[in-house]
């Protein structure tokens, strides 16, 4: 997208989310009304205030029979007639209603955004959401086969460790390090720390991907305010800004991709994301990955540039990307630790850069002042990315 | 799931019985799936239905222990990505041994078999897998 | 003339040994092995069924017949006693798979084991009255044995397909005959899970009086003796019958041998006496004349006379030969053995 030609700079004002669980209690409306409400009361507006809404969610049809999700939202939150849009890139839903969201405020067209995502998982048995994930894969020329999606990642993980050698314990150290985060968030799924043995002796899902290898079946709503960053003192003390946001696409199918190494689309929306923020990899303080499985945040880090290819390991056993060291990964516990409700992880994830810009994350995982922040959202098995770069706008 | 459709497997039929990909004349690239656009000319390639060799090797592998609905009986199957000989990639079961014995660059070459069944009463997928390339026969 | 212008067979993997289903049932192995002359027999992948051993013996035999452009293929009949739909044939899956498609006749028979001989029979006539120029005729099956009953030891999974031409023949078939009576040795109603059979009723009044029947009709018609053919074959419900079979008609055990394929793989019921026929042509001689005498429950056989031509010296060897499928093979336990034949309830349904 032309950047530049953007009439203003869009800031995030107001952000809420449920807890990512298992909701027996709640359903879609619940999830949705929870999260809204909250972002909107933190931000200090009213129903009347909001001039749009976007919301990402990849399967209300699969997950609970219910389509027209971008009506449900408008009107479980009681703001018709207020325009509703909802998208879905499958697991990058989220940062897709972002991205919308942050076009329309850029336009100069809407000054008051909603964007959220949601998604309710555990009204079906393990195995109806392991058909309705399938549904972001090839249907004709994966799922067919009986591809499922800790599949995908395990094709991508055996091929990964074919040729870079990485090894089972250093893959399981992704895991390791979520969960140590993901100890310190309230609103985590798992709040329980784990060792590199306890991913080693957790059950096989796909050769070589064990259960813990897997971010879980989760429900859950976020949802964020935008509002043009030259309005946002009127909402809060600590705007942050949206420095850069980019999308790219890829083959649907895994074994189309050019190399099943290499998310292309992360280095695409990536390089476009870090140039419209006119930022180095150096100026990064924390990032926000899609670890869908672990093997999904090695690639990330590579894809996105902050080391060569192959060598995203070296990160891990050095113990760079905890808290404390030069590149905090995933410092809310990730998809894995925190959870993973399809339509809502893209807006998790600017959500928990939002808190540790502004200083309001548990100490233990505080990055200290952190001024700069990325977050990297992935749908499918890397078909559709969205790079997302933030800054505080004070 | 949509996968109860018949039009949308007998639209498939030929594809997945003879193992068809596509040629584009324009530029002489043979991918897969067949469909209507070369990715490499797009609009300008004249695309054609062409049978794939039956011949590759194992690109990447796994085995599915936790199946999705349909596929349960069948645990635990090898899916891989088949690079096949004319250097096209797709994905399919590799069948006929032990998940033990599947691993990079093991040769592989076509069958033909059952996919899965919609139910007692639907109608029977199949399809093409790959078992271990044996050529132990040949005088 | 009419004859055999290519053939292919398929075998599925897995073996169950006698041992094992006789360790189920607390009987003796060894006396089970002695009297019916079968050691193991041979279980298909929960993936595999009629069709997709119909079609992987069917491009073996186009392989074989490599001048024939399936296009060229105006007839399909497909025997079995294990048809995956009831209605539905399987001919039209195979046709599809085989790329036959579309002009062409095709249907589905059922004769019990001696179907895919009927199939052969169908085509002939096409072949011969000028109809159609090759036709496709297969006979397999993926047969249920009932749980305890003496048939588990033998019901097994395998076929054959036969390309039937006049031109460029690997055999001819000279005339064949065929002795039909209604028996009511073997059946299964629909709906039925197993089949139910007579017991020692399935002997004399059925295999013998019928297989008996056709092969003296045919060598009656044609003139012939046992001492004529270098082959025979035999259906081969076990190793015991085809055996007894030839010495009352006067054949000798070594015309037997090389098609007596039941020992390793048990009663392909449609495929037996065609698997049977494929590992004979396999090893037969120019010149080398058999006699091939099916047999399906109901009751009736199908006899032919074939002799093998010069064209089989450059055929054979382009598709896995019989042994190939026979000796490729692993073994599996009850347990799996229960999972793969669906005797397992309540999974999957």
């Amino acid at each position: 997208m032309k950047f530049s030609e953007r009439k203003r700079d869009v800031a995030i004002v107001g952000v809420g989310s449920t807890r990512f669980g298992e909701h027996w209690d709640k359903s879609l409306k619940d999830l949705i009304a929870e999260a809204g409400f909250k972002a909107a009361t933190e931000a200090g507006i009213r129903g009347k205030d909001v001039e749009l809404i976007v919301g990402g969610n990849m399967s209300g049809g699969m997950f609970v029979g219910q389509e027209h999700i971008a009506a449900l939202v408008a009107d479980t939150m009681g703001l018709q007639p207020t325009p509703s849009i909802r998208v879905e890139a499958a697991c990058a839903s989220g940062s897709l209603a972002l991205e919308m969201g942050f076009l329309a405020v850029a336009s100069g067209m809407y000054d008051v955004v909603l964007v959220g995502g949601v998604e309710k998982m555990t009204d079906v048995y393990t195995s109806g959401a392991t058909t309705a994930l399938a549904g972001a894969m090839d249907l004709e020329w994966e799922a067919y086969f009986g591809l499922t999606f800790p599949g995908i990642f395990a094709l991508i993980a055996q091929r990964y460790m074919y040729e870079y050698g990485l090894t089972r314990e250093q893959l399981a150290l992704v895991a390791v390090k979520n969960h140590d985060h993901g100890f310190y968030n309230p609103l985590a799924q798992f709040r329980k720390k784990i060792t590199v043995e306890d991913v080693l002796d957790s059950t096989l899902v796909a050769d070589p991907l064990r259960l813990l290898d897997c971010s879980p079946i989760t429900d859950g709503a976020a949802t964020m305010v935008l509002v043009p960053a030259e309005k946002a003192h009127q909402y809060t003390d600590t705007p942050i800004i949206i420095s850069g946001i980019a999308q790219a696409s890829d083959t649907l199918s895994l074994f189309n991709r050019k190399s099943l190494c290499t998310v292309n689309a992360t280095i695409e929306a990536g390089k476009q994301a870090f140039s419209q923020a006119k930022i180095s990899h150096k100026d990064v303080d924390l990032v926000e990955v899609h670890d869908c499985f672990t093997i999904a945040e090695i690639l990330a880090l590579e894809d996105l540039g902050f080391c060569k290819k192959g060598e995203a390991a070296k990160l891990y056993e050095e113990g760079e990307v905890w808290v404390g060291g030069s590149l905090p990964v995933n410092t809310d516990g990730g998809l894995k630790s925190a959870g993973h409700p399809i339509g809502a992880t893209g807006i998790k994830q600017v959500i928990e850069i939002v808190h540790q810009l502004r200083g309001e994350s548990p100490e233990p995982v505080q990055v200290k002042g952190a001024e700069i922040g990325v977050a990297h959202n992935l749908g499918g098995s890397g078909a559709t990315v969205v790079v997302t770069v933030l800054k505080r706008g004070d | 799931m949509p996968q109860t459709a018949v039009p949308a497997h007998w639209r498939k039929y030929k594809e997945r019985y003879l193992l068809l990909g596509m040629l584009c004349e324009t530029c002489g690239k043979i991918t897969f799936p067949l469909g209507s656009v070369c990715p490499n000319c797009r609009r300008a390639g004249k695309v054609k239905p062409v049978r794939l060799s039956g011949k590759g090797k194992v690109y990447s592998y796994t085995v599915i222990r936790a199946a999705p609905e349909g596929f349960e009986v069948f645990t635990p199957y090898v899916i891989a990505i088949i690079e096949l000989d004319d250097g096209v990639k797709l994905t399919s079961q590799v069948i006929d041994c032990e998940p033990e014995e599947v691993h990079i660059g093991m040769p592989v070459q076509v069958c033909f078999r059952k996919i899965r069944e919609e139910g007692k009463e639907g109608v029977i997928c199949y399809g093409f897998k790959f078992r271990p390339a044996d050529n132990s026969w040949k005088p | 003339m009419v004859g055999i212008v290519g053939y292919g067979a398929y075998v599925p993997r897995y073996r169950i040994k006698v041992e094992e289903i006789a360790g189920v049932w607390g009987m003796e192995a060894s006396r089970i092995k002695d009297s019916l002359l079968v050691e193991e027999k041979s279980v298909p992948s929960l993936d595999e069924d009629t069709t997709t051993i119909s079609v992987e013996a069917a491009r073996n035999a186009l392989n074989m017949a490599s001048e024939v452009d399936p296009h060229e293929i105006g007839a399909i009949y497909i025997g079995s006693e294990s048809h995956p739909y009831a209605v539905k044939p399987t001919a039209t899956m195979v046709a599809e798979a085989i790329a036959a498609t579309p002009s062409l006749t095709a249907a589905d028979m059922e004769f019990a084991c001696k179907a895919g001989t009927a199939a052969i029979q169908a085509c002939m006539g096409l072949v011969k009255a000028g109809y159609i120029k090759y036709g496709l005729a297969i006979g397999a099956d993926t047969a249920q044995g009932q749980p305890a009953d003496a048939l588990e030891y033998t019901a097994s999974a395998g076929g054959a397909a036969y390309i039937i031409g006049n031109s460029n023949v690997v055999a001819e078939i000279e005339d064949t005959y065929s002795f039909t009576q209604d028996v009511p040795d073997f059946w299964r109603r629909e709906g039925a899970d197993y089949p139910s059979h007579g017991g020692r009723f399935t002997g004399a009044p059925g295999y013998f009086a019928h297989v008996l029947g056709a092969a003296r009709g045919m060598m009656n018609k044609l003139g012939t003796k046992p001492s004529d053919y270098k082959y025979a074959v035999f259906h081969m419900p076990n190793g015991k019958f085809p055996l007894t079979a030839a010495q009352t008609l006067g054949f000798v055990k070594e015309q037997l041998m090389p098609g007596m394929v039941v020992t390793k793989i048990g009663n392909t019921y449609s495929g037996s006496s065609l698997l049977g026929t494929a590992a004979t042509l396999d090893i037969a001689n120019p010149g080398d004349r058999i006699l091939v005498t099916s047999y399906g429950s109901g009751a009736g056989s199908d006899c032919f006379s074939l002799t093998v031509t010069d064209a089989i010296v450059e055929k054979r060897g382009r598709s896995p030969p019989v042994s190939y499928y026979v000796n490729r093979k692993k073994y599996i336990g009850y347990a799996i053995y229960a999972k793969l034949r669906g005797k397992l309830r309540g999974f999957g349904e």
